[in-house]
């Protein structure tokens, strides 16, 4: 049977579900699509980390714009999603990356941008109390924080849902095309219909551009994590480092998350990922040598979700280059999940009013096709 | 004595060292492959034959001719060639066979050709209203303190639930001069006409003589209440009564110590981590790895043998080694597989063995009311989740456990799931009119064990990186 659909989107994942949120609040009656569950891959299992700090200058905008959402989520999806905001600190571990920190926060400064803020070692020390004691300083971004992804997406599923989208989950979308200037989209026994179809498959999402015509230079990655037995509690911001590959994170309940982007083998086909214990390793030596109390905390779990990456890891957001009525939003390269409740928001902006004032021009997919002519349908 | 492994790459690599294990380990070994078997505890053997190389009762009689049996294998395991460590317990496995494996306080990774899991089996959760009280413990851990140290328990004990082990415990207990005030034994009266067709292959059987001499070694010095449908234990910070019905009959009793059993499920948690498919058993009640007839997993290169497997004793598990065994040296040593026995002498002896397990199964069905708790009755020990929790999440939207996780935080403590795992699957299936199979099981990950952030940190470089040290 064909149902029709204001929005047909693919992929349940943070940005999926935002971006059907916003469009009911728009109202729009979208459909949701996702082969597994809402938040089963990347978007469920990520570190949860909410950051402005140390973003590609492209894509500041937009995580500004998502942090002003953040800050009032539970007024959006009802629910608190665990978000906490105790800032961001990103660490310098030697004379050099401070100097690169100082640089970094006066290019900010010069393009109008003020959430990144210069910090000296005694107020590192005082943000971060159990920093070893050789370094030299960091960049602040006060108004970050982490939230529960799981939980952030799975709230976001539910209020679209509650405000009139409709969920399909445990089906994929199949046989995606555009018949009579609708676009087409099989899923199980149904086809569903509309004139707009937003493409946020995630790790799936190059596949379905490819099959479109627009292929992207993207890869499948899995970024490892691993979690901590309970430690007594000793830092509230999250924490991540200028030079080598770590970020950190403790919880209300005293757990402590551990990542930085090493990478495990991802087999998306089995939905499945193999571990790398010997850079989780090279991660457990990192945060043995910055924070000593954590020695002798047990590991207990360890997993990667499987996401997209581009060329330039950058994400890809905005109208199609070939198609009329199709939408990107994927690739984001590691650092998607403080981006999702924006960019559904600006997603429904280009949807339903022809533009946004946020800033997204860099994201669009024409970077990767400059010969490409524009050629709608 | 706790060496790290002597090489990083072997042929065979055996994980458990109780019956299973212990023959998987003597085949491969005798057959010229390098075999290296890993075992958590302090000597080899497994439940079944724990501490059989240094348990201090040495009245033969008290433990049973089944336990001693343990002590040829262990024999033919250290005279095979084998690499045994024990105190090994083995934390990850992974569908390229990297074993990740802490050995007094330091890991390595080994890689395997073939893997032959031995993992064994676990004690099904027993969550009754109190079952965490302190004084409430498993039969499982009483045995090992039998077995291990000789304690038995000497204050007002109580034993509660069904199945072999309940009463072979018991009877252990009583020989060693332990004290039992009371079994309540929570057997479904139906089981006994459902079990009816299965009787004469279980009379046939060697259970048969062994339990029906246990069970009235038992009833003649302890009483027994059969029937018992409800259960609870209670108490301020520690266990002070015991409270059962039978039918409309309800009796409040004074305990020091409850020990509960109502048999056991495969030790999945190291499979389900390394990728192993499952499935559902609908009459073991519990999930269990999609083995070949050869016992090969859905994982290239990994086998299953013993109560892992699917439970089955240990005289199944002896044979089920036997045959992960062969299956590696016909892979690995073709030629070597010649000497062995063959393959259908190893399938009549399981067939020999597997006799009267289907009666068994049948009769010692645990209740649903024991397996299903409800309103304040912890199911999560780890997060202290009660079932009431579990049921709300469900209505407002948890569809299995794995979603569970964005409303509560069960299965995600150290444990793993294996205290509540099974008991959330079915609780999630009742709630949502859904078969344990349509609702899944907690994705596992390693490690399956914990170990410290210091011991990770610890583990040796990448090739890579040492040779760049090397060379710079």
């Amino acid at each position: 049977m064909t149902k029709l659909a204001d929005a047909i989107v693919v992929g349940g994942g943070i940005h999926g579900c935002s971006t059907a949120l916003h469009m009911c609040l728009a109202g729009m009656k979208p459909v949701l699509i996702e082969k597994d569950y809402a938040g089963r891959h990347a978007s469920g299992v990520n570190a949860g980390g909410v950051r402005q700090l140390a973003r590609h200058v492209a894509e500041i905008p937009l995580s500004i714009r998502s942090m002003g959402i953040w800050e009032r989520i539970e007024e959006l999806v009802d629910d608190t999603c665990s978000f906490e905001s105790h800032g961001q600190v990103l660490v310098a571990e030697n004379d050099a990356e401070f100097d690169a920190c100082r640089a970094r926060v006066a290019e900010l400064n010069a393009l109008g941008f003020t959430h990144e803020e210069l910090i000296d070692g005694p107020e590192l020390r005082r943000l971060v109390p159990a920093v070893a004691e050789s370094c030299p300083g960091g960049v602040v971004s006060r108004r970050d924080g982490a939230a529960d992804p799981a939980r952030t997406t799975t709230a976001f599923r539910r209020k679209a849902a509650a405000l009139g989208a409709t969920v399909c989950e445990g089906v994929a979308a199949t046989n995606i095309r555009k018949e009579d200037g609708l676009w087409r989209v099989d899923v199980g026994a149904d086809t569903y219909a509309g004139p707009v179809l937003v493409n946020a498959a995630g790790a799936w999402a190059g596949r379905m551009a490819a099959a479109l015509g627009e292929p992207v230079p993207v890869e499948t990655v899995a970024p490892m994590l691993m979690i901590t037995s309970r430690v007594p509690r000793f830092i509230d911001p999250v924490v991540i480092l200028r030079g080598r590959k770590l970020s950190f994170k403790q919880f209300a309940n005293g757990t402590v998350l551990i990542g930085g982007g090493h990478l495990a083998t991802p087999d998306q086909d089995r939905n499945e990922t193999v571990l790398d214990w010997r850079s989780l390793a090279i991660s457990a030596r990192t945060v043995f040598e910055l924070f000593p109390v954590m020695r002798s905390a047990a590991i207990v779990r360890a997993w990667a979700g499987i996401e997209a990456r581009t060329r330039d890891e950058l994400p890809v957001l905005g109208p199609s280059a070939r198609h009329a009525g199709l939408y990107h939003q994927f690739g984001f390269s590691l650092h998607g999940f403080q981006l999702g409740p924006g960019a559904g928001a600006v997603m429904t902006e280009l949807i339903a009013n022809g533009g946004t004032q946020t800033r997204i021009g860099d994201l669009s997919i024409d970077r990767f096709h400059p010969s490409t002519p524009w050629n709608p349908r | 004595m706790n060496v790290a492994p002597k090489r990083d790459s072997y042929d065979v690599v055996v994980i458990g060292a109780g019956p299973a294990g212990l023959a998987a380990a003597a085949t491969a070994a005798e057959a010229d492959l390098s075999a290296l078997l890993l075992d958590e505890n302090a000597g080899p053997g497994g439940q079944v034959w724990r501490a059989i190389a240094s348990t201090p009762v040495t009245e033969r009689d008290r433990l049973g001719a089944d336990y001693w049996a343990g002590a040829e294998l262990v024999r033919a395991v250290r005279t095979s060639g084998a690499e045994i460590i024990q105190r090994a317990t083995v934390w990850s496995l992974d569908r390229h066979l990297e074993v990740g494996v802490s050995i007094g306080g330091a890991s390595s990774l080994v890689k395997a050709r073939r893997v032959i899991l031995a993992t064994g089996a676990l004690e099904r959760p027993f969550p009754i209203p109190g079952w965490t009280l302190p004084g409430v413990m498993t039969a499982g851990a009483a045995q090992t303190m039998l077995k291990s140290s000789g304690l038995v328990p000497d204050g007002r004990t109580v034993i509660a639930g069904q199945g072999p082990l309940l009463w072979l415990l018991a009877a252990q207990i009583l020989r060693l001069g332990g004290r039992i005030d009371r079994i309540l034994d929570t057997t479904e009266r139906r089981n006994y006409f459902a079990a009816l067709p299965h009787a004469f292959a279980f009379m046939t059987s060697p259970y048969f003589a062994k339990g029906l001499a246990m069970m009235r070694e038992v009833r003649a010095k302890v009483p027994v209440v059969s029937g018992v449908s409800e259960l609870a234990a209670a108490g301020d910070g520690q266990l002070a009564t015991v409270t059962y019905a039978v039918g409309s009959r309800r009796e409040t009793i004074p305990a020091e110590l409850l020990l509960l059993h109502q048999g056991v499920v495969p030790n999945v948690n190291l499979a389900m981590a390394a990728g192993v498919e499952h499935r559902w058993d609908d009459l073991q009640l519990c999930w269990s790895p999609v083995l070949d007839h050869n016992g090969s997993a859905s994982v290239e290169g990994i086998g299953i043998a013993g109560d892992g497997a699917g439970i089955g004793g240990a005289g199944a598990a002896i044979v089920r080694g036997h045959i992960a065994a062969r299956v590696a040296v016909e892979a690995l040593a073709p030629a070597a597989a010649a000497k062995l026995a063959p393959m259908a002498t190893f399938r009549a002896s399981l067939a020999q063995a597997e006799r009267g397990r289907a009666f068994l199964d049948t009769l010692f069905r645990p209740a649903r009311q024991f397996r299903i708790p409800s309103g304040d009755t912890v199911v999560c020990r780890c997060e202290e989740v009660t079932a009431k929790d579990i049921v709300d999440a469900v209505a407002i939207g948890a569809t299995g456990p794995n979603q569970l996780k964005a409303y509560r935080r069960s299965g995600m403590g150290p444990c793993q799931g294996r205290l509540c795992g099974l008991t959330v699957t079915e609780l999630m299936a009742q709630a949502r009119g859904k078969t344990p199979q349509e609702i899944g099981y907690y994705r596992l990950r390693a490690p399956v064990k914990p170990i410290t952030l210091a011991e990770l940190a610890a583990v040796p470089k990448t090739e890579a990186d040492v040779q760049a040290v090397v060379r710079g």
